[in-house]
């Protein structure tokens, strides 16, 4: 099955632009982040294939000096009973990424999560807001430069 | 002797002070601020098993106004922090509190950035209880000991001018209203 499903990205997008490896039969395939609302849609949308829950989308913190974020999107199919993980990378200067909102609604919280923790700008998100941190925090605790106790003073308390 | 001798068996003297701490340890209503799995053992302490009614916290009351005493049952995080101390303020004087296992009590094993170590650093806590949760005997001994603190008159959290000894508050340095 999925080769079947590399074989409709490859045919559809091009052999350049997926890039897929498979680990114990699961599929990963890396695609340029401009084309994933585009990929997205097309997973969505392809009979053949119709993934149509975001089962999960997450961020990743790679503390490297290129290519430092990246976002994990779980496809499943539910009539087909198949998956697909796909990532993007995107920079440690102005980190941003196309929101896949428009496609799947369960999107919209898990990207919330992953701008309140990785501090990733989701262009086109219609409530980008902290899920987690209160508002008016400054930083992004899930990146790998973030103290594990936290900064002091950075989340004030109620006086004594 | 003296007024007892005068009026006969039916009448028993005290200090006021006295009397009247006697009767608010006896009716110390719990406001229980259910955080996490806590608050479960602590629903097991209000129910028919361990029924904590049997030292007169009779009933939780969910309007802080109406409750004496805070339960705080499971992890604070910074961010809930502000609404346990806004629900502690609405609380009338005296108030108690109690930090209810080890969260609540130390931050416990979320040693992270977002829980507080302790709710000592924005609360002032009277009655510590260790456990994970603590069982409700445990809770139950808590209440117990801070009954004993309200019968000598002691809270850390409010006045303490009319609860207690003046002397023995100024000697702690705690604050005290005159007049």
């Amino acid at each position: 099955m999925n080769s079947k499903i590399v074989d409709a990205l490859k045919s559809r997008f091009g052999d350049q632009t997926v890039e897929a490896t498979e680990f114990r039969d699961e599929l990963t395939v890396v695609v340029p982040t401009e084309k994933i609302v585009e990929v997205c849609r097309f997973l969505r949308d392809d009979p053949a294939l119709k993934f149509d829950l975001l089962a999960d989308l997450c961020g990743l913190d790679m503390y490297t000096p290129v290519k430092r974020f990246a976002v994990v999107y779980n496809l499943y199919s539910l009539s087909h009973k198949h998956r697909i993980r796909l990532k993007i990378f995107t920079e440690e200067e102005d980190p941003k990424v196309p929101t896949v909102t428009g496609i799947w609604g369960t999107a919209n919280w898990h990207e919330r999560e992953t701008y309140d923790m990785f501090g990733i700008v989701f262009e086109g998100h219609p409530d980008l807001r902290r899920v987690y941190m209160p508002d008016e925090f400054e930083h992004h605790p899930l990146r790998k430069d973030f103290p594990l106790m936290g900064i002091p003073g950075s989340l004030p308390l109620p006086k004594k | 002797m003296g007024l007892e001798h005068a009026l006969g068996d039916s009448f028993v003297t005290t200090k006021l002070d006295l009397a009247i701490n006697w009767c608010r340890k006896n009716s110390l209503w719990p406001m229980p601020m259910g955080i996490s799995c806590c608050a479960i053992e602590m629903m097991a302490f209000a129910g028919p098993r361990f029924d904590a009614a049997r030292f007169g916290s009779e009933v939780f009351r969910f309007s802080p106004r109406q409750s004496d005493v805070m339960i705080v049952a499971g992890t604070t995080t910074y961010k809930m922090a502000k609404v346990v101390r806004k629900i502690y303020d609405q609380m009338p004087d005296p108030k108690w509190v109690i930090a209810m296992g080890a969260c609540t009590s130390s931050g416990g094993m979320y040693r992270t950035y977002s829980v507080v170590q302790g709710i000592d650093q924005f609360l002032p806590v009277d009655v510590y209880v260790a456990g994970c949760p603590p069982r409700p005997d445990n809770l139950l001994n808590a209440l117990i000991t801070l009954q004993q603190k309200v019968q000598r008159g002691e809270s850390r959290g409010s006045f303490p001018a009319y609860v207690g000894d003046k002397k023995l508050n100024e000697a702690q340095g705690l604050p005290i209203i005159s007049g």
